[in-house]
């Protein structure tokens, strides 16, 4: 279980985070976080994780203070994937995934780890690209290779920073399905900051609303993909549906801000 | 009754050929450790008077078995500066390997941050001026000042980017700062120089084997032996350094201090071996990258193959230095460029084009 209280965050003196506070997400609920560009949803994953120095606040997972853990036990707890990585590096794929297994442990691969990363390749269906450089790969195959290094971390807590994005139409339902039933089967906590609304109303259990670094928002998926808070949290106007399947739908009518298109 | 266990036509699966690949690259290293110990058997055994090479390894094993000019010939000359080729070289192909990874850059080297060109100055001054860094050098004033004026550097690199933080983008500002000043503080040595003092600096600059002794063998087989397991103890994280800063840190790394770790290090291997045969060039950007083509970046195969491919291309480069013409040995930071870069030029053509 999750909870955080009073999370602020700030890089040098620009404040990002103000106070976000999290009754409770517990482990096997996928919670989407979502908000405009630019408004503390990366600096709030990067903050559980520990990769910043100006926060404060509590955060508790499973019963630990994460403020008092040393970063390799975090990172043994918590796995953030950030929105891009670019790398140049000659490495494999399969020796990328690897990695994610191998970061903390002895210098030598066993069979059982190379026969685990395997098994990775399998579930995401990504055995062709195995043996090929990291960096020869298109985006949305990176993307898809740093998601088997986030699963094969196995950690209490994922964080994922807009995985989807460089995905397919057929991937990104692919991969949310697949981060739905190890969220549940591993009972852990994950967060996937997503843009695709349609995508986060579909898959999350619960939503996380942040809009100029403060909790606009949190609860049950229902309860908070409701008009009045999307338009007011994106300054658009939308129609919120639900179909006869119970599978919510945003429908975009106009933005309310206009870009100056008559300075062309 | 057709079989139905046919594997033919089935591909094995990625954790086999993963195994398959890790295997051959271990091959692939044991063999580059194998060609060099014959490199350097052959740089002992090539040389003026030609003694056949069952008498050299004759004479490696009992020192005295061919009499005492044969003896001093292979015990005194060639085997120092055999052996001083096989660790200058593998402490540049170390070093340059470290410093790609810290800054993330594989046109990055040993001397990228003004090393050598401290070191330079501090030998130029020792010429010129007679100044030591480090009193009561007495005949090693040259090598000390060398030493002392690439570990300043090193040090200010240090001090400055830990002030700003250490980032790829400061440290290689600093570095290039550094190297400016010390290059403008060598050319103004120069320039009041005497000509026998100007030549005597040119001279140090290219490098060379020469000024070999059992005890700088020592101390750099010493460093050398204090630096590699160092690497190796950190391959996982140096290996995940090269996917950038943030990917690092949420593995739990703590990236500055891996930085300022390297750094160290790379500045002692550098500073060592600038300081006791003068600046060799090449070795350190080139060593590495050779080791990338043929095993990539993984650092349990990327480092030894490094420091088997810089103490090979240092090597044969002695070997040729004194092969050119026949009494004469030239400048060993020349012969290393001379030979590396067509041999360079060929791998990079030969590979496919790779995003790295």
């Amino acid at each position: 279980m999750l909870k955080i209280d009073g999370l602020s965050a700030s890089y040098g003196k620009k404040s990002i985070l103000t106070e976000i506070s999290i009754d409770e997400i517990k482990p096997g609920e996928l919670t989407a976080v979502i908000g405009p560009n630019g408004t503390g949803k990366s600096t709030f994953f990067k903050a559980i994780s520990g990769l910043l120095k100006g926060t404060l606040g509590e955060m508790v997972l499973n019963g630990d203070n994460l403020r008092e853990l040393s970063s390799d036990v975090l990172a043994r707890k918590i796995c953030y994937l950030p929105q891009s990585v670019n790398t140049t590096a000659a490495l494999t794929a399969f020796e990328v995934v690897l990695l994610g297994l191998k970061f903390q442990s002895g210098w030598r691969v066993k069979d059982e780890d190379a026969k685990q990363v395997e098994k990775i390749f399998a579930i995401l269906d990504i055995d062709h690209l195995s043996d090929q450089y990291i960096g020869d790969l298109s985006g949305g195959q990176q993307q898809l290779v740093w998601i088997a290094q986030a699963i094969i971390r196995s950690p209490e807590m994922l964080l994922l920073d807009e995985p989807t994005s460089a995905l397919d139409l057929q991937h990104q339902l692919a991969v949310m399905d697949l981060l739905k039933i190890l969220t549940k089967k591993r009972n852990i906590v994950t967060m996937v900051a997503l843009h695709d609304l349609n995508l986060a109303a579909r898959y999350a259990d619960k939503v996380l609303v942040i809009k100029d670094g403060k909790l606009r928002a949190f609860g049950v998926t229902e309860d908070i993909f409701r008009t009045d808070i999307i338009n007011e949290t994106y300054g658009v106007e939308v129609e919120v549906q639900t179909q006869p399947s119970g599978t919510i739908l945003v429908m975009p009518i106009r933005s309310k801000r206009q870009l100056r298109a008559d300075l062309l | 009754m057709t079989d139905i266990v046919d594997n033919s036509g089935v591909e094995d699966g990625a954790s086999k050929r993963y195994l398959r690949t890790a295997r051959k690259r271990s091959i692939i290293v044991f063999v580059m450790m194998a060609i060099v110990a014959f490199s350097v058997l052959l740089d002992v055994s090539l040389g003026p008077g030609n003694f056949p090479l069952s008498d050299i390894i004759d004479v490696l094993w009992d020192e005295n078995s061919h009499g005492v000019s044969l003896s001093v010939i292979v015990w005194d000359i060639r085997l120092p500066v055999a052996l001083m080729a096989l660790l200058i070289g593998a402490m540049l192909g170390a070093a340059g390997a470290e410093m790609q990874t810290i800054l993330n850059n594989p046109l990055a080297d040993p001397f990228t941050l003004g090393i050598s060109s401290a070191a330079s100055f501090g030998a130029s001054l020792a010429i010129v001026a007679g100044f030591s860094l480090i009193p009561y050098a007495g005949t090693l004033l040259i090598t000390t000042n060398a030493f002392g004026f690439a570990l300043l550097a090193s040090f200010i690199l240090f001090a400055t980017t830990r002030m700003r933080g250490v980032n790829i983008e400061t440290m290689v500002l600093v570095g290039i700062a550094l190297m400016f000043t010390f290059n403008a503080l060598l050319a103004l040595m120069q320039y009041y120089s005497s000509e026998t003092e100007l030549q005597k600096i040119v001279f140090w600059m290219m490098g060379s084997l020469m000024r070999v002794t059992w005890s700088k063998l020592a101390i750099c087989a010493v460093i050398l032996g204090i630096c590699l397991p160092i690497f190796m103890w950190r391959n996982w994280q140096l290996t995940a350094l090269r996917l950038g800063d943030e990917k690092a840190r949420s593995m739990g790394i703590n990236v500055s201090r891996l930085r300022i770790e390297m750094l160290i290090l790379v500045s002692l291997l550098s500073a060592v071996s600038v300081a006791f045969v003068g600046v060799i060039g090449f070795i350190g950007l080139v060593g590495p990258h050779m080791a990338r083509m043929m095993v990539g970046e993984d650092q349990r195969f990327f480092l030894p193959m490094s420091v088997f491919c810089g103490a090979l291309i240092l090597s044969v480069a002695s070997i040729i230095s004194k092969m050119i013409t026949p009494g004469i040995i030239y400048p060993i930071g020349m012969i290393t460029s001379l030979i590396g870069v067509p041999f360079f030029l060929s791998l990079v053509l030969k590979q496919r084009k790779r995003s790295w």
